[in-house]
């Protein structure tokens, strides 16, 4: 018992010599003074908003490509789900491990921003990427293309898919509190507004939470629901390759019409079966890349994230910050069988 | 009884903990600095709340796996009274203290009023609340809580990093710790985990007992919830999903038997602690998240086959001897 | 008289799988469609063999939490071997995705009955073990379905004269467990095992051996649910059947296996199973926020466990009063 006490009274001790500090620690490079060229040896951590969706993987992988480019130093890491309290133990621990830059694509627009203010505190600079938080807890976000862009592609293909008649039309999500999804969706409700889609119906929004399993489940509930659904959209590559799954092996095949964002990789066999027409997207590696040279050049004082920045991207060129301390990589791009078999990702 | 109570499995959590943080300093980079003691107990104050009254009701015999649930539904709760407009938060500490105890009777009533397993009515109560979570906020977070609501919920205390509310838990746990060792309420609950029968007939009331367990359970992990929407300024009805699963796991690793009739909270505080320690220094070390679990599930194995095992061997080897 | 009360229980179920189908048809007939009953076959083929293995552990007094991290593994397993040779025999893949569980199933059973350790700490213990595995062997990865090969993924739609593979898989399975558990002197002394443990070693029964192979078997029925699984989503991660113990255990219970032991059949569990996957199906036909649908479960739980209860509160009176019996 007295070895007990003794050695609670040493832990205690332990802790207490331990965090007795003023946390007025810097980590991380010190921006440098206004140079024109990156600093080399960045430490650029990439944090998705979930790491076995391959959609991340190819932009992860395009961030690596980057920062190697510029001689930097690149980690990919983060939760297994897509959850907001989990992506925060992330953050903490890059923070602690004096990550120059971290690269976030959020899973919720709120409740990660403690955590990243804490990290830039300590001395990370913070670029959001895919999916925004609150602006002010990052320091750039580079946005893959403007709500309006991708909502006007996703209704312009359902529309053609379905066809002039029109009908009801359902909206398969990936989670609830995704910032780009919710964005996206409010967009779409904006666009159906307008004449030229006056015969189609948004009758339900579903969320698959970007997991296989429940978007393929959900896709069942919507038919199972709707007996009059004519098209569903599915604006993430989980939700549209798990969709596209159900529907070709079942007896809606080719009556319910489905488009969405997805990877030509996973939407291959269903373009070529005749499930889905038409989907879009852009390419996720050049989100990946630009977010990198991006996150180099705040880290290097290129830029600071005001509206009208310029810096350059390796080889996609040059790149000017928008309102918001925005980042626009381009416009959406359509895949169809006529182009699908060109493309590797 | 000192002997008996803090038995030398406490003392072998305590001494891995501290040969952990010690190691740990010296070979990964950051572990031992101000901030990780900060990060480790931010995360372990929400486990370290469930896990006391959690550790009583083991020793009872019982087990409540739906502390998460009550957690998510006091967080949804929270998220919706502030939508509609309460903004005292005095108020809404207090309604979520009354609706833990309330979730907690549930789960009493069922264990002490219809004599059914705690086992399968929990996990009953970990479905139907965390469901009830889902129904009050479905899949919205709510998140625009005054700042100053966060800031003081993670402060520091002055002049050191960490968070002053692990002053509350620490207060708390001398309390536990204190009814557990050194009442005839605290060696009531032995008995009862020893032998329920027995300890009726001694003058324990038994059924009265594990119900106020059971409410101080639900009230706890509601506190637990109020902590985390104000930590993470969300309100989410996922929100600690999963944490009954590394509540129990700490309990069972800090010497508690499942059996009931044994354990000690210092244990169970150590093993909080070290779990911690441990995911926080192994992801500092560049470790993947998985390789944790791997541990985690050894460790909880280990920790209970191991004395098993022990006792078999000396059992075997005292047969020989006689 | 107590196989009586137990056959009402097992009645109630299907009346209470009858009348929900039944409602929920009135309201949208699209429910009963062939494609809505071929997709609810589906959906609780996978959770029904999962329902046999775990009320085969339960009646003995047990539970089997890992079941989840087992299917998991299992389903990355058939993927990964797929991807690496597509030409390899089905039913092969199906025996190796067994072989695997039962493995696996022998580390949880090995350690409950030789080192005496409680099934809720070990299983506990596995579910994390397994699935860190799983994350390890998986690291990061997704198996497209695009990478498996059609025959295989077929099968985890096709049908059989009307009824889904699947299905006809849980079927073969749900039979052999029945008759093994009821015929068999093997089968009964699980249920003594559970019933009075301390009676059964009493009289000889191999109270190890019988608890491994409980084990085993739960384990083996896991694996075969992650090729099932493989076969029926395409796309696998390592995240497949994470969480599904919950839904597991609360098939059992709601199929009148009494978390006890002793007492419970297996075509219960799978009822269970089946009444569950329905559930979930007509709640956001009917109307009903699909947010209720994990409320409705725990009430589910609740209500069976109390109504079993009953039961055997009621029984153990009529027992009492026939004069004699311990029940």
């Amino acid at each position: 018992m007295r070895k007990v006490l003794s050695m609670t009274a040493l832990l205690a001790l332990a802790l207490a010599t331990g965090a007795c500090v003023d946390d007025s620690s810097d980590g991380g490079a010190t921006p440098g003074a206004s140079g024109g060229t990156i600093k080399s040896g960045l430490k650029i951590a990439f944090l998705p908003k979930q790491v076995n969706n391959p959609y991340f993987t190819t932009s992860d992988n395009g961030g690596k490509a980057a920062i190697e480019e510029f001689k930097g130093v690149y980690s990919e890491t983060g939760p297994s789900e897509a959850s907001p309290s989990a992506q925060v133990s992330y953050i903490n621990t890059l923070s602690q491990q004096k990550t120059d830059v971290i690269v976030v694509s959020a899973n919720d627009k709120n409740a990660i921003c403690g955590a990243l203010n804490e990290a830039r505190q300590a001395g990370a600079k913070v670029v959001t990427f895919d999916s925004d938080t609150n602006p002010s807890c990052r320091d750039l976000f580079i946005n893959q293309a403007t709500a309006e862009g991708i909502a006007k592609i996703q209704l312009k293909l359902i529309s053609e898919a379905i066809g002039a008649e029109g009908g009801e039309i359902a909206i398969l999500s990936a989670t609830a509190n995704a910032t780009n999804q919710n964005a996206w969706i409010e967009m779409m409700k904006t666009e159906l507004g307008k004449p030229e889609y006056s015969k189609l119906k948004l009758v339900d929004t579903v969320y698959g939470d970007d997991q296989d399993q429940k978007s393929f489940t959900e896709t069942q509930g919507l038919l199972a629901k709707h007996p009059n659904l004519k098209g569903i959209i599915s604006p993430t590559t989980v939700g549209v390759a798990a969709a596209a799954r159900y529907l070709s092996s079942s007896s809606y095949k080719g009556k319910v019409q489905l488009t969405g964002l997805g990877t030509p990789n996973q939407m291959r066999a269903f373009v070529k079966d005749g499930t889905v027409k038409a989907f879009a997207l852009w390419n996720p590696a050049d989100l990946g890349y630009l977010a990198a040279w991006a996150a180099a050049s705040l880290a290097s004082g290129m830029i600071t994230g005001k509206e009208g920045d310029k810096f350059k991207a390796g080889k996609l060129g040059d790149f000017t910050v928008g309102k918001d301390a925005t980042v626009l990589l381009g416009d959406p791009f359509t895949f169809n069988a006529a182009n699908i078999d060109q493309f590797n990702f | 009884m000192f002997k008996r109570v803090f038995g030398s499995w406490d003392a072998v959590v305590v001494v891995a903990l501290v040969a952990v943080s010690i190691v740990g300093a010296f070979t990964i980079e950051g572990v031992g600095d101000p901030r990780f003691w900060r990060f480790v107990t931010l995360e372990a104050i929400p486990i370290a709340l469930i896990a006391l009254p959690m550790t009583l009701i083991v020793i009872t015999g019982e087990i409540d796996l739906s502390v998460a649930s009550v957690l998510g539904l006091t967080c949804t709760v929270m998220g919706q009274l502030w939508v509609s407009g309460v903004t005292s938060l005095p108020l809404l500490i207090a309604i979520s203290a009354l609706l833990g105890a309330a979730l907690g009777a549930v789960n009493g009533l069922f264990v002490t009023g219809f004599g059914l397993p705690s086992l399968a009515v929990t996990i009953g109560t970990l479905a139907l609340y965390r469901g009830l979570a889902f129904v009050v906020l479905g899949d919205r977070a709510v998140a625009n809580y005054p700042p100053e609501w966060t800031t003081s919920a993670i402060k520091a205390i002055p002049r050191t990093t960490l968070p002053w509310v692990i002053l509350v838990v620490a207060a708390l746990a001398v309390v536990f710790g204190v009814v557990l060792h050194a009442t005839p309420i605290g060696r009531g609950l032995y008995a009862i985990g020893n032998n329920a029968e027995a300890a009726r007939f001694s003058g324990v009331k038994v059924r009265v007992t594990k119900f106020w367990l059971f409410v101080v359970s639900g009230a706890m992990a509601s506190m637990a919830g109020v902590f985390w929407t104000l930590r993470f300024a969300s309100a989410r009805a996922d929100n600690g999903t999963g944490l009954e699963l590394a509540v129990v796991a700490a309990v069972l690793l800090g010497g508690v038997s499942i059996f009931g009739g044994r354990g000690a909270l210092l244990g169970v505080l150590a093993a909080v602690a070290l779990l911690g320690v441990l995911r926080n220094a192994l992801q500092l070390a560049y470790v993947p998240a998985n390789t944790l679990t791997v541990i985690t599930g050894s460790l909880l194995i280990a920790s209970v086959v191991g004395p098993n095992v022990a006792g078999m061997l000396r059992d075997r080897l005292r047969r020989r001897h006689t | 008289m107590t196989q009586r009360a137990f056959v009402v229980r097992e009645l109630g179920i299907g009346l209470a799988l009858v009348l929900l189908v039944a409602v929920t048809a009135i309201i949208n007939p699209r429910f009963l469609s062939a494609q809505s009953v071929k997709d609810l076959l589906l959906g609780s083929a996978i959770l029904a063999i999962l329902a046999v293995g775990q009320a085969i552990v339960v009646i003995t007094r047990n539970v089997d939490l890992s079941v989840g991290s087992i299917l998991g593994l299992s389903a990355f397993a058939t993927g990964a071997t797929f991807v690496a040779s597509p030409d390899f025999p089905i039913p092969v893949m199906v025996l190796l995705g067994m072989g695997l569980g039962a493995v696996l199933g022998a580390v949880n059973g090995g350690l409950v009955a030789a080192a005496r350790v409680p099934a809720l700490v070990v299983t506990l213990g596995t579910l994390y073990v397994f699935r860190g595995l799983d994350y390890t062997w998986a690291t990061g990865r997704q198996i497209n379905a695009a990478d498996m090969p059609p025959a295989f993924l077929r099968m985890g739609t096709a049908a059989f004269i009307g009824v889904p593979v699947l299905a006809l898989f849980a079927v073969v399975v749900l039979v052999i467990a029945g008759y093994y558990l009821h015929n068999y002197r093997g089968g009964r002394e699980l249920y003594a095992i559970g019933s009075d443990p301390a009676a059964a070693r009493l009289a000889g029964i191999p109270m190890g051996r019988r608890v491994f192979a409980a084990f085993v078997t739960s384990g083996a029925l896991a694996g075969l649910a992650g090729v099932l699984h493989a076969a029926r989503f395409g796309t696998l991660d390592a995240n497949a059947g994470l969480g599904s113990e919950l839904n597991v255990v609360a098939a059992v219970v709601v199929g009148g296996v009494a978390i006890f032991g002793g007492s419970g059949s297996v075509y219960g569990a799978a009822l269970g199973a089946v009444l569950l996957t329905t559930i979930r199906a007509a709640l956001p036909v009917l109307g009903i926020n699909p947010f209720w649908q994990d409320a409705a479960v725990g009430a589910l739980i609740l209500s069976a466990i109390g109504l079993d209860r009953a039961l055997s509160a009621r029984v153990g009176r009529r027992l009492r009063k026939v004069g004699g019996g311990h029940v």
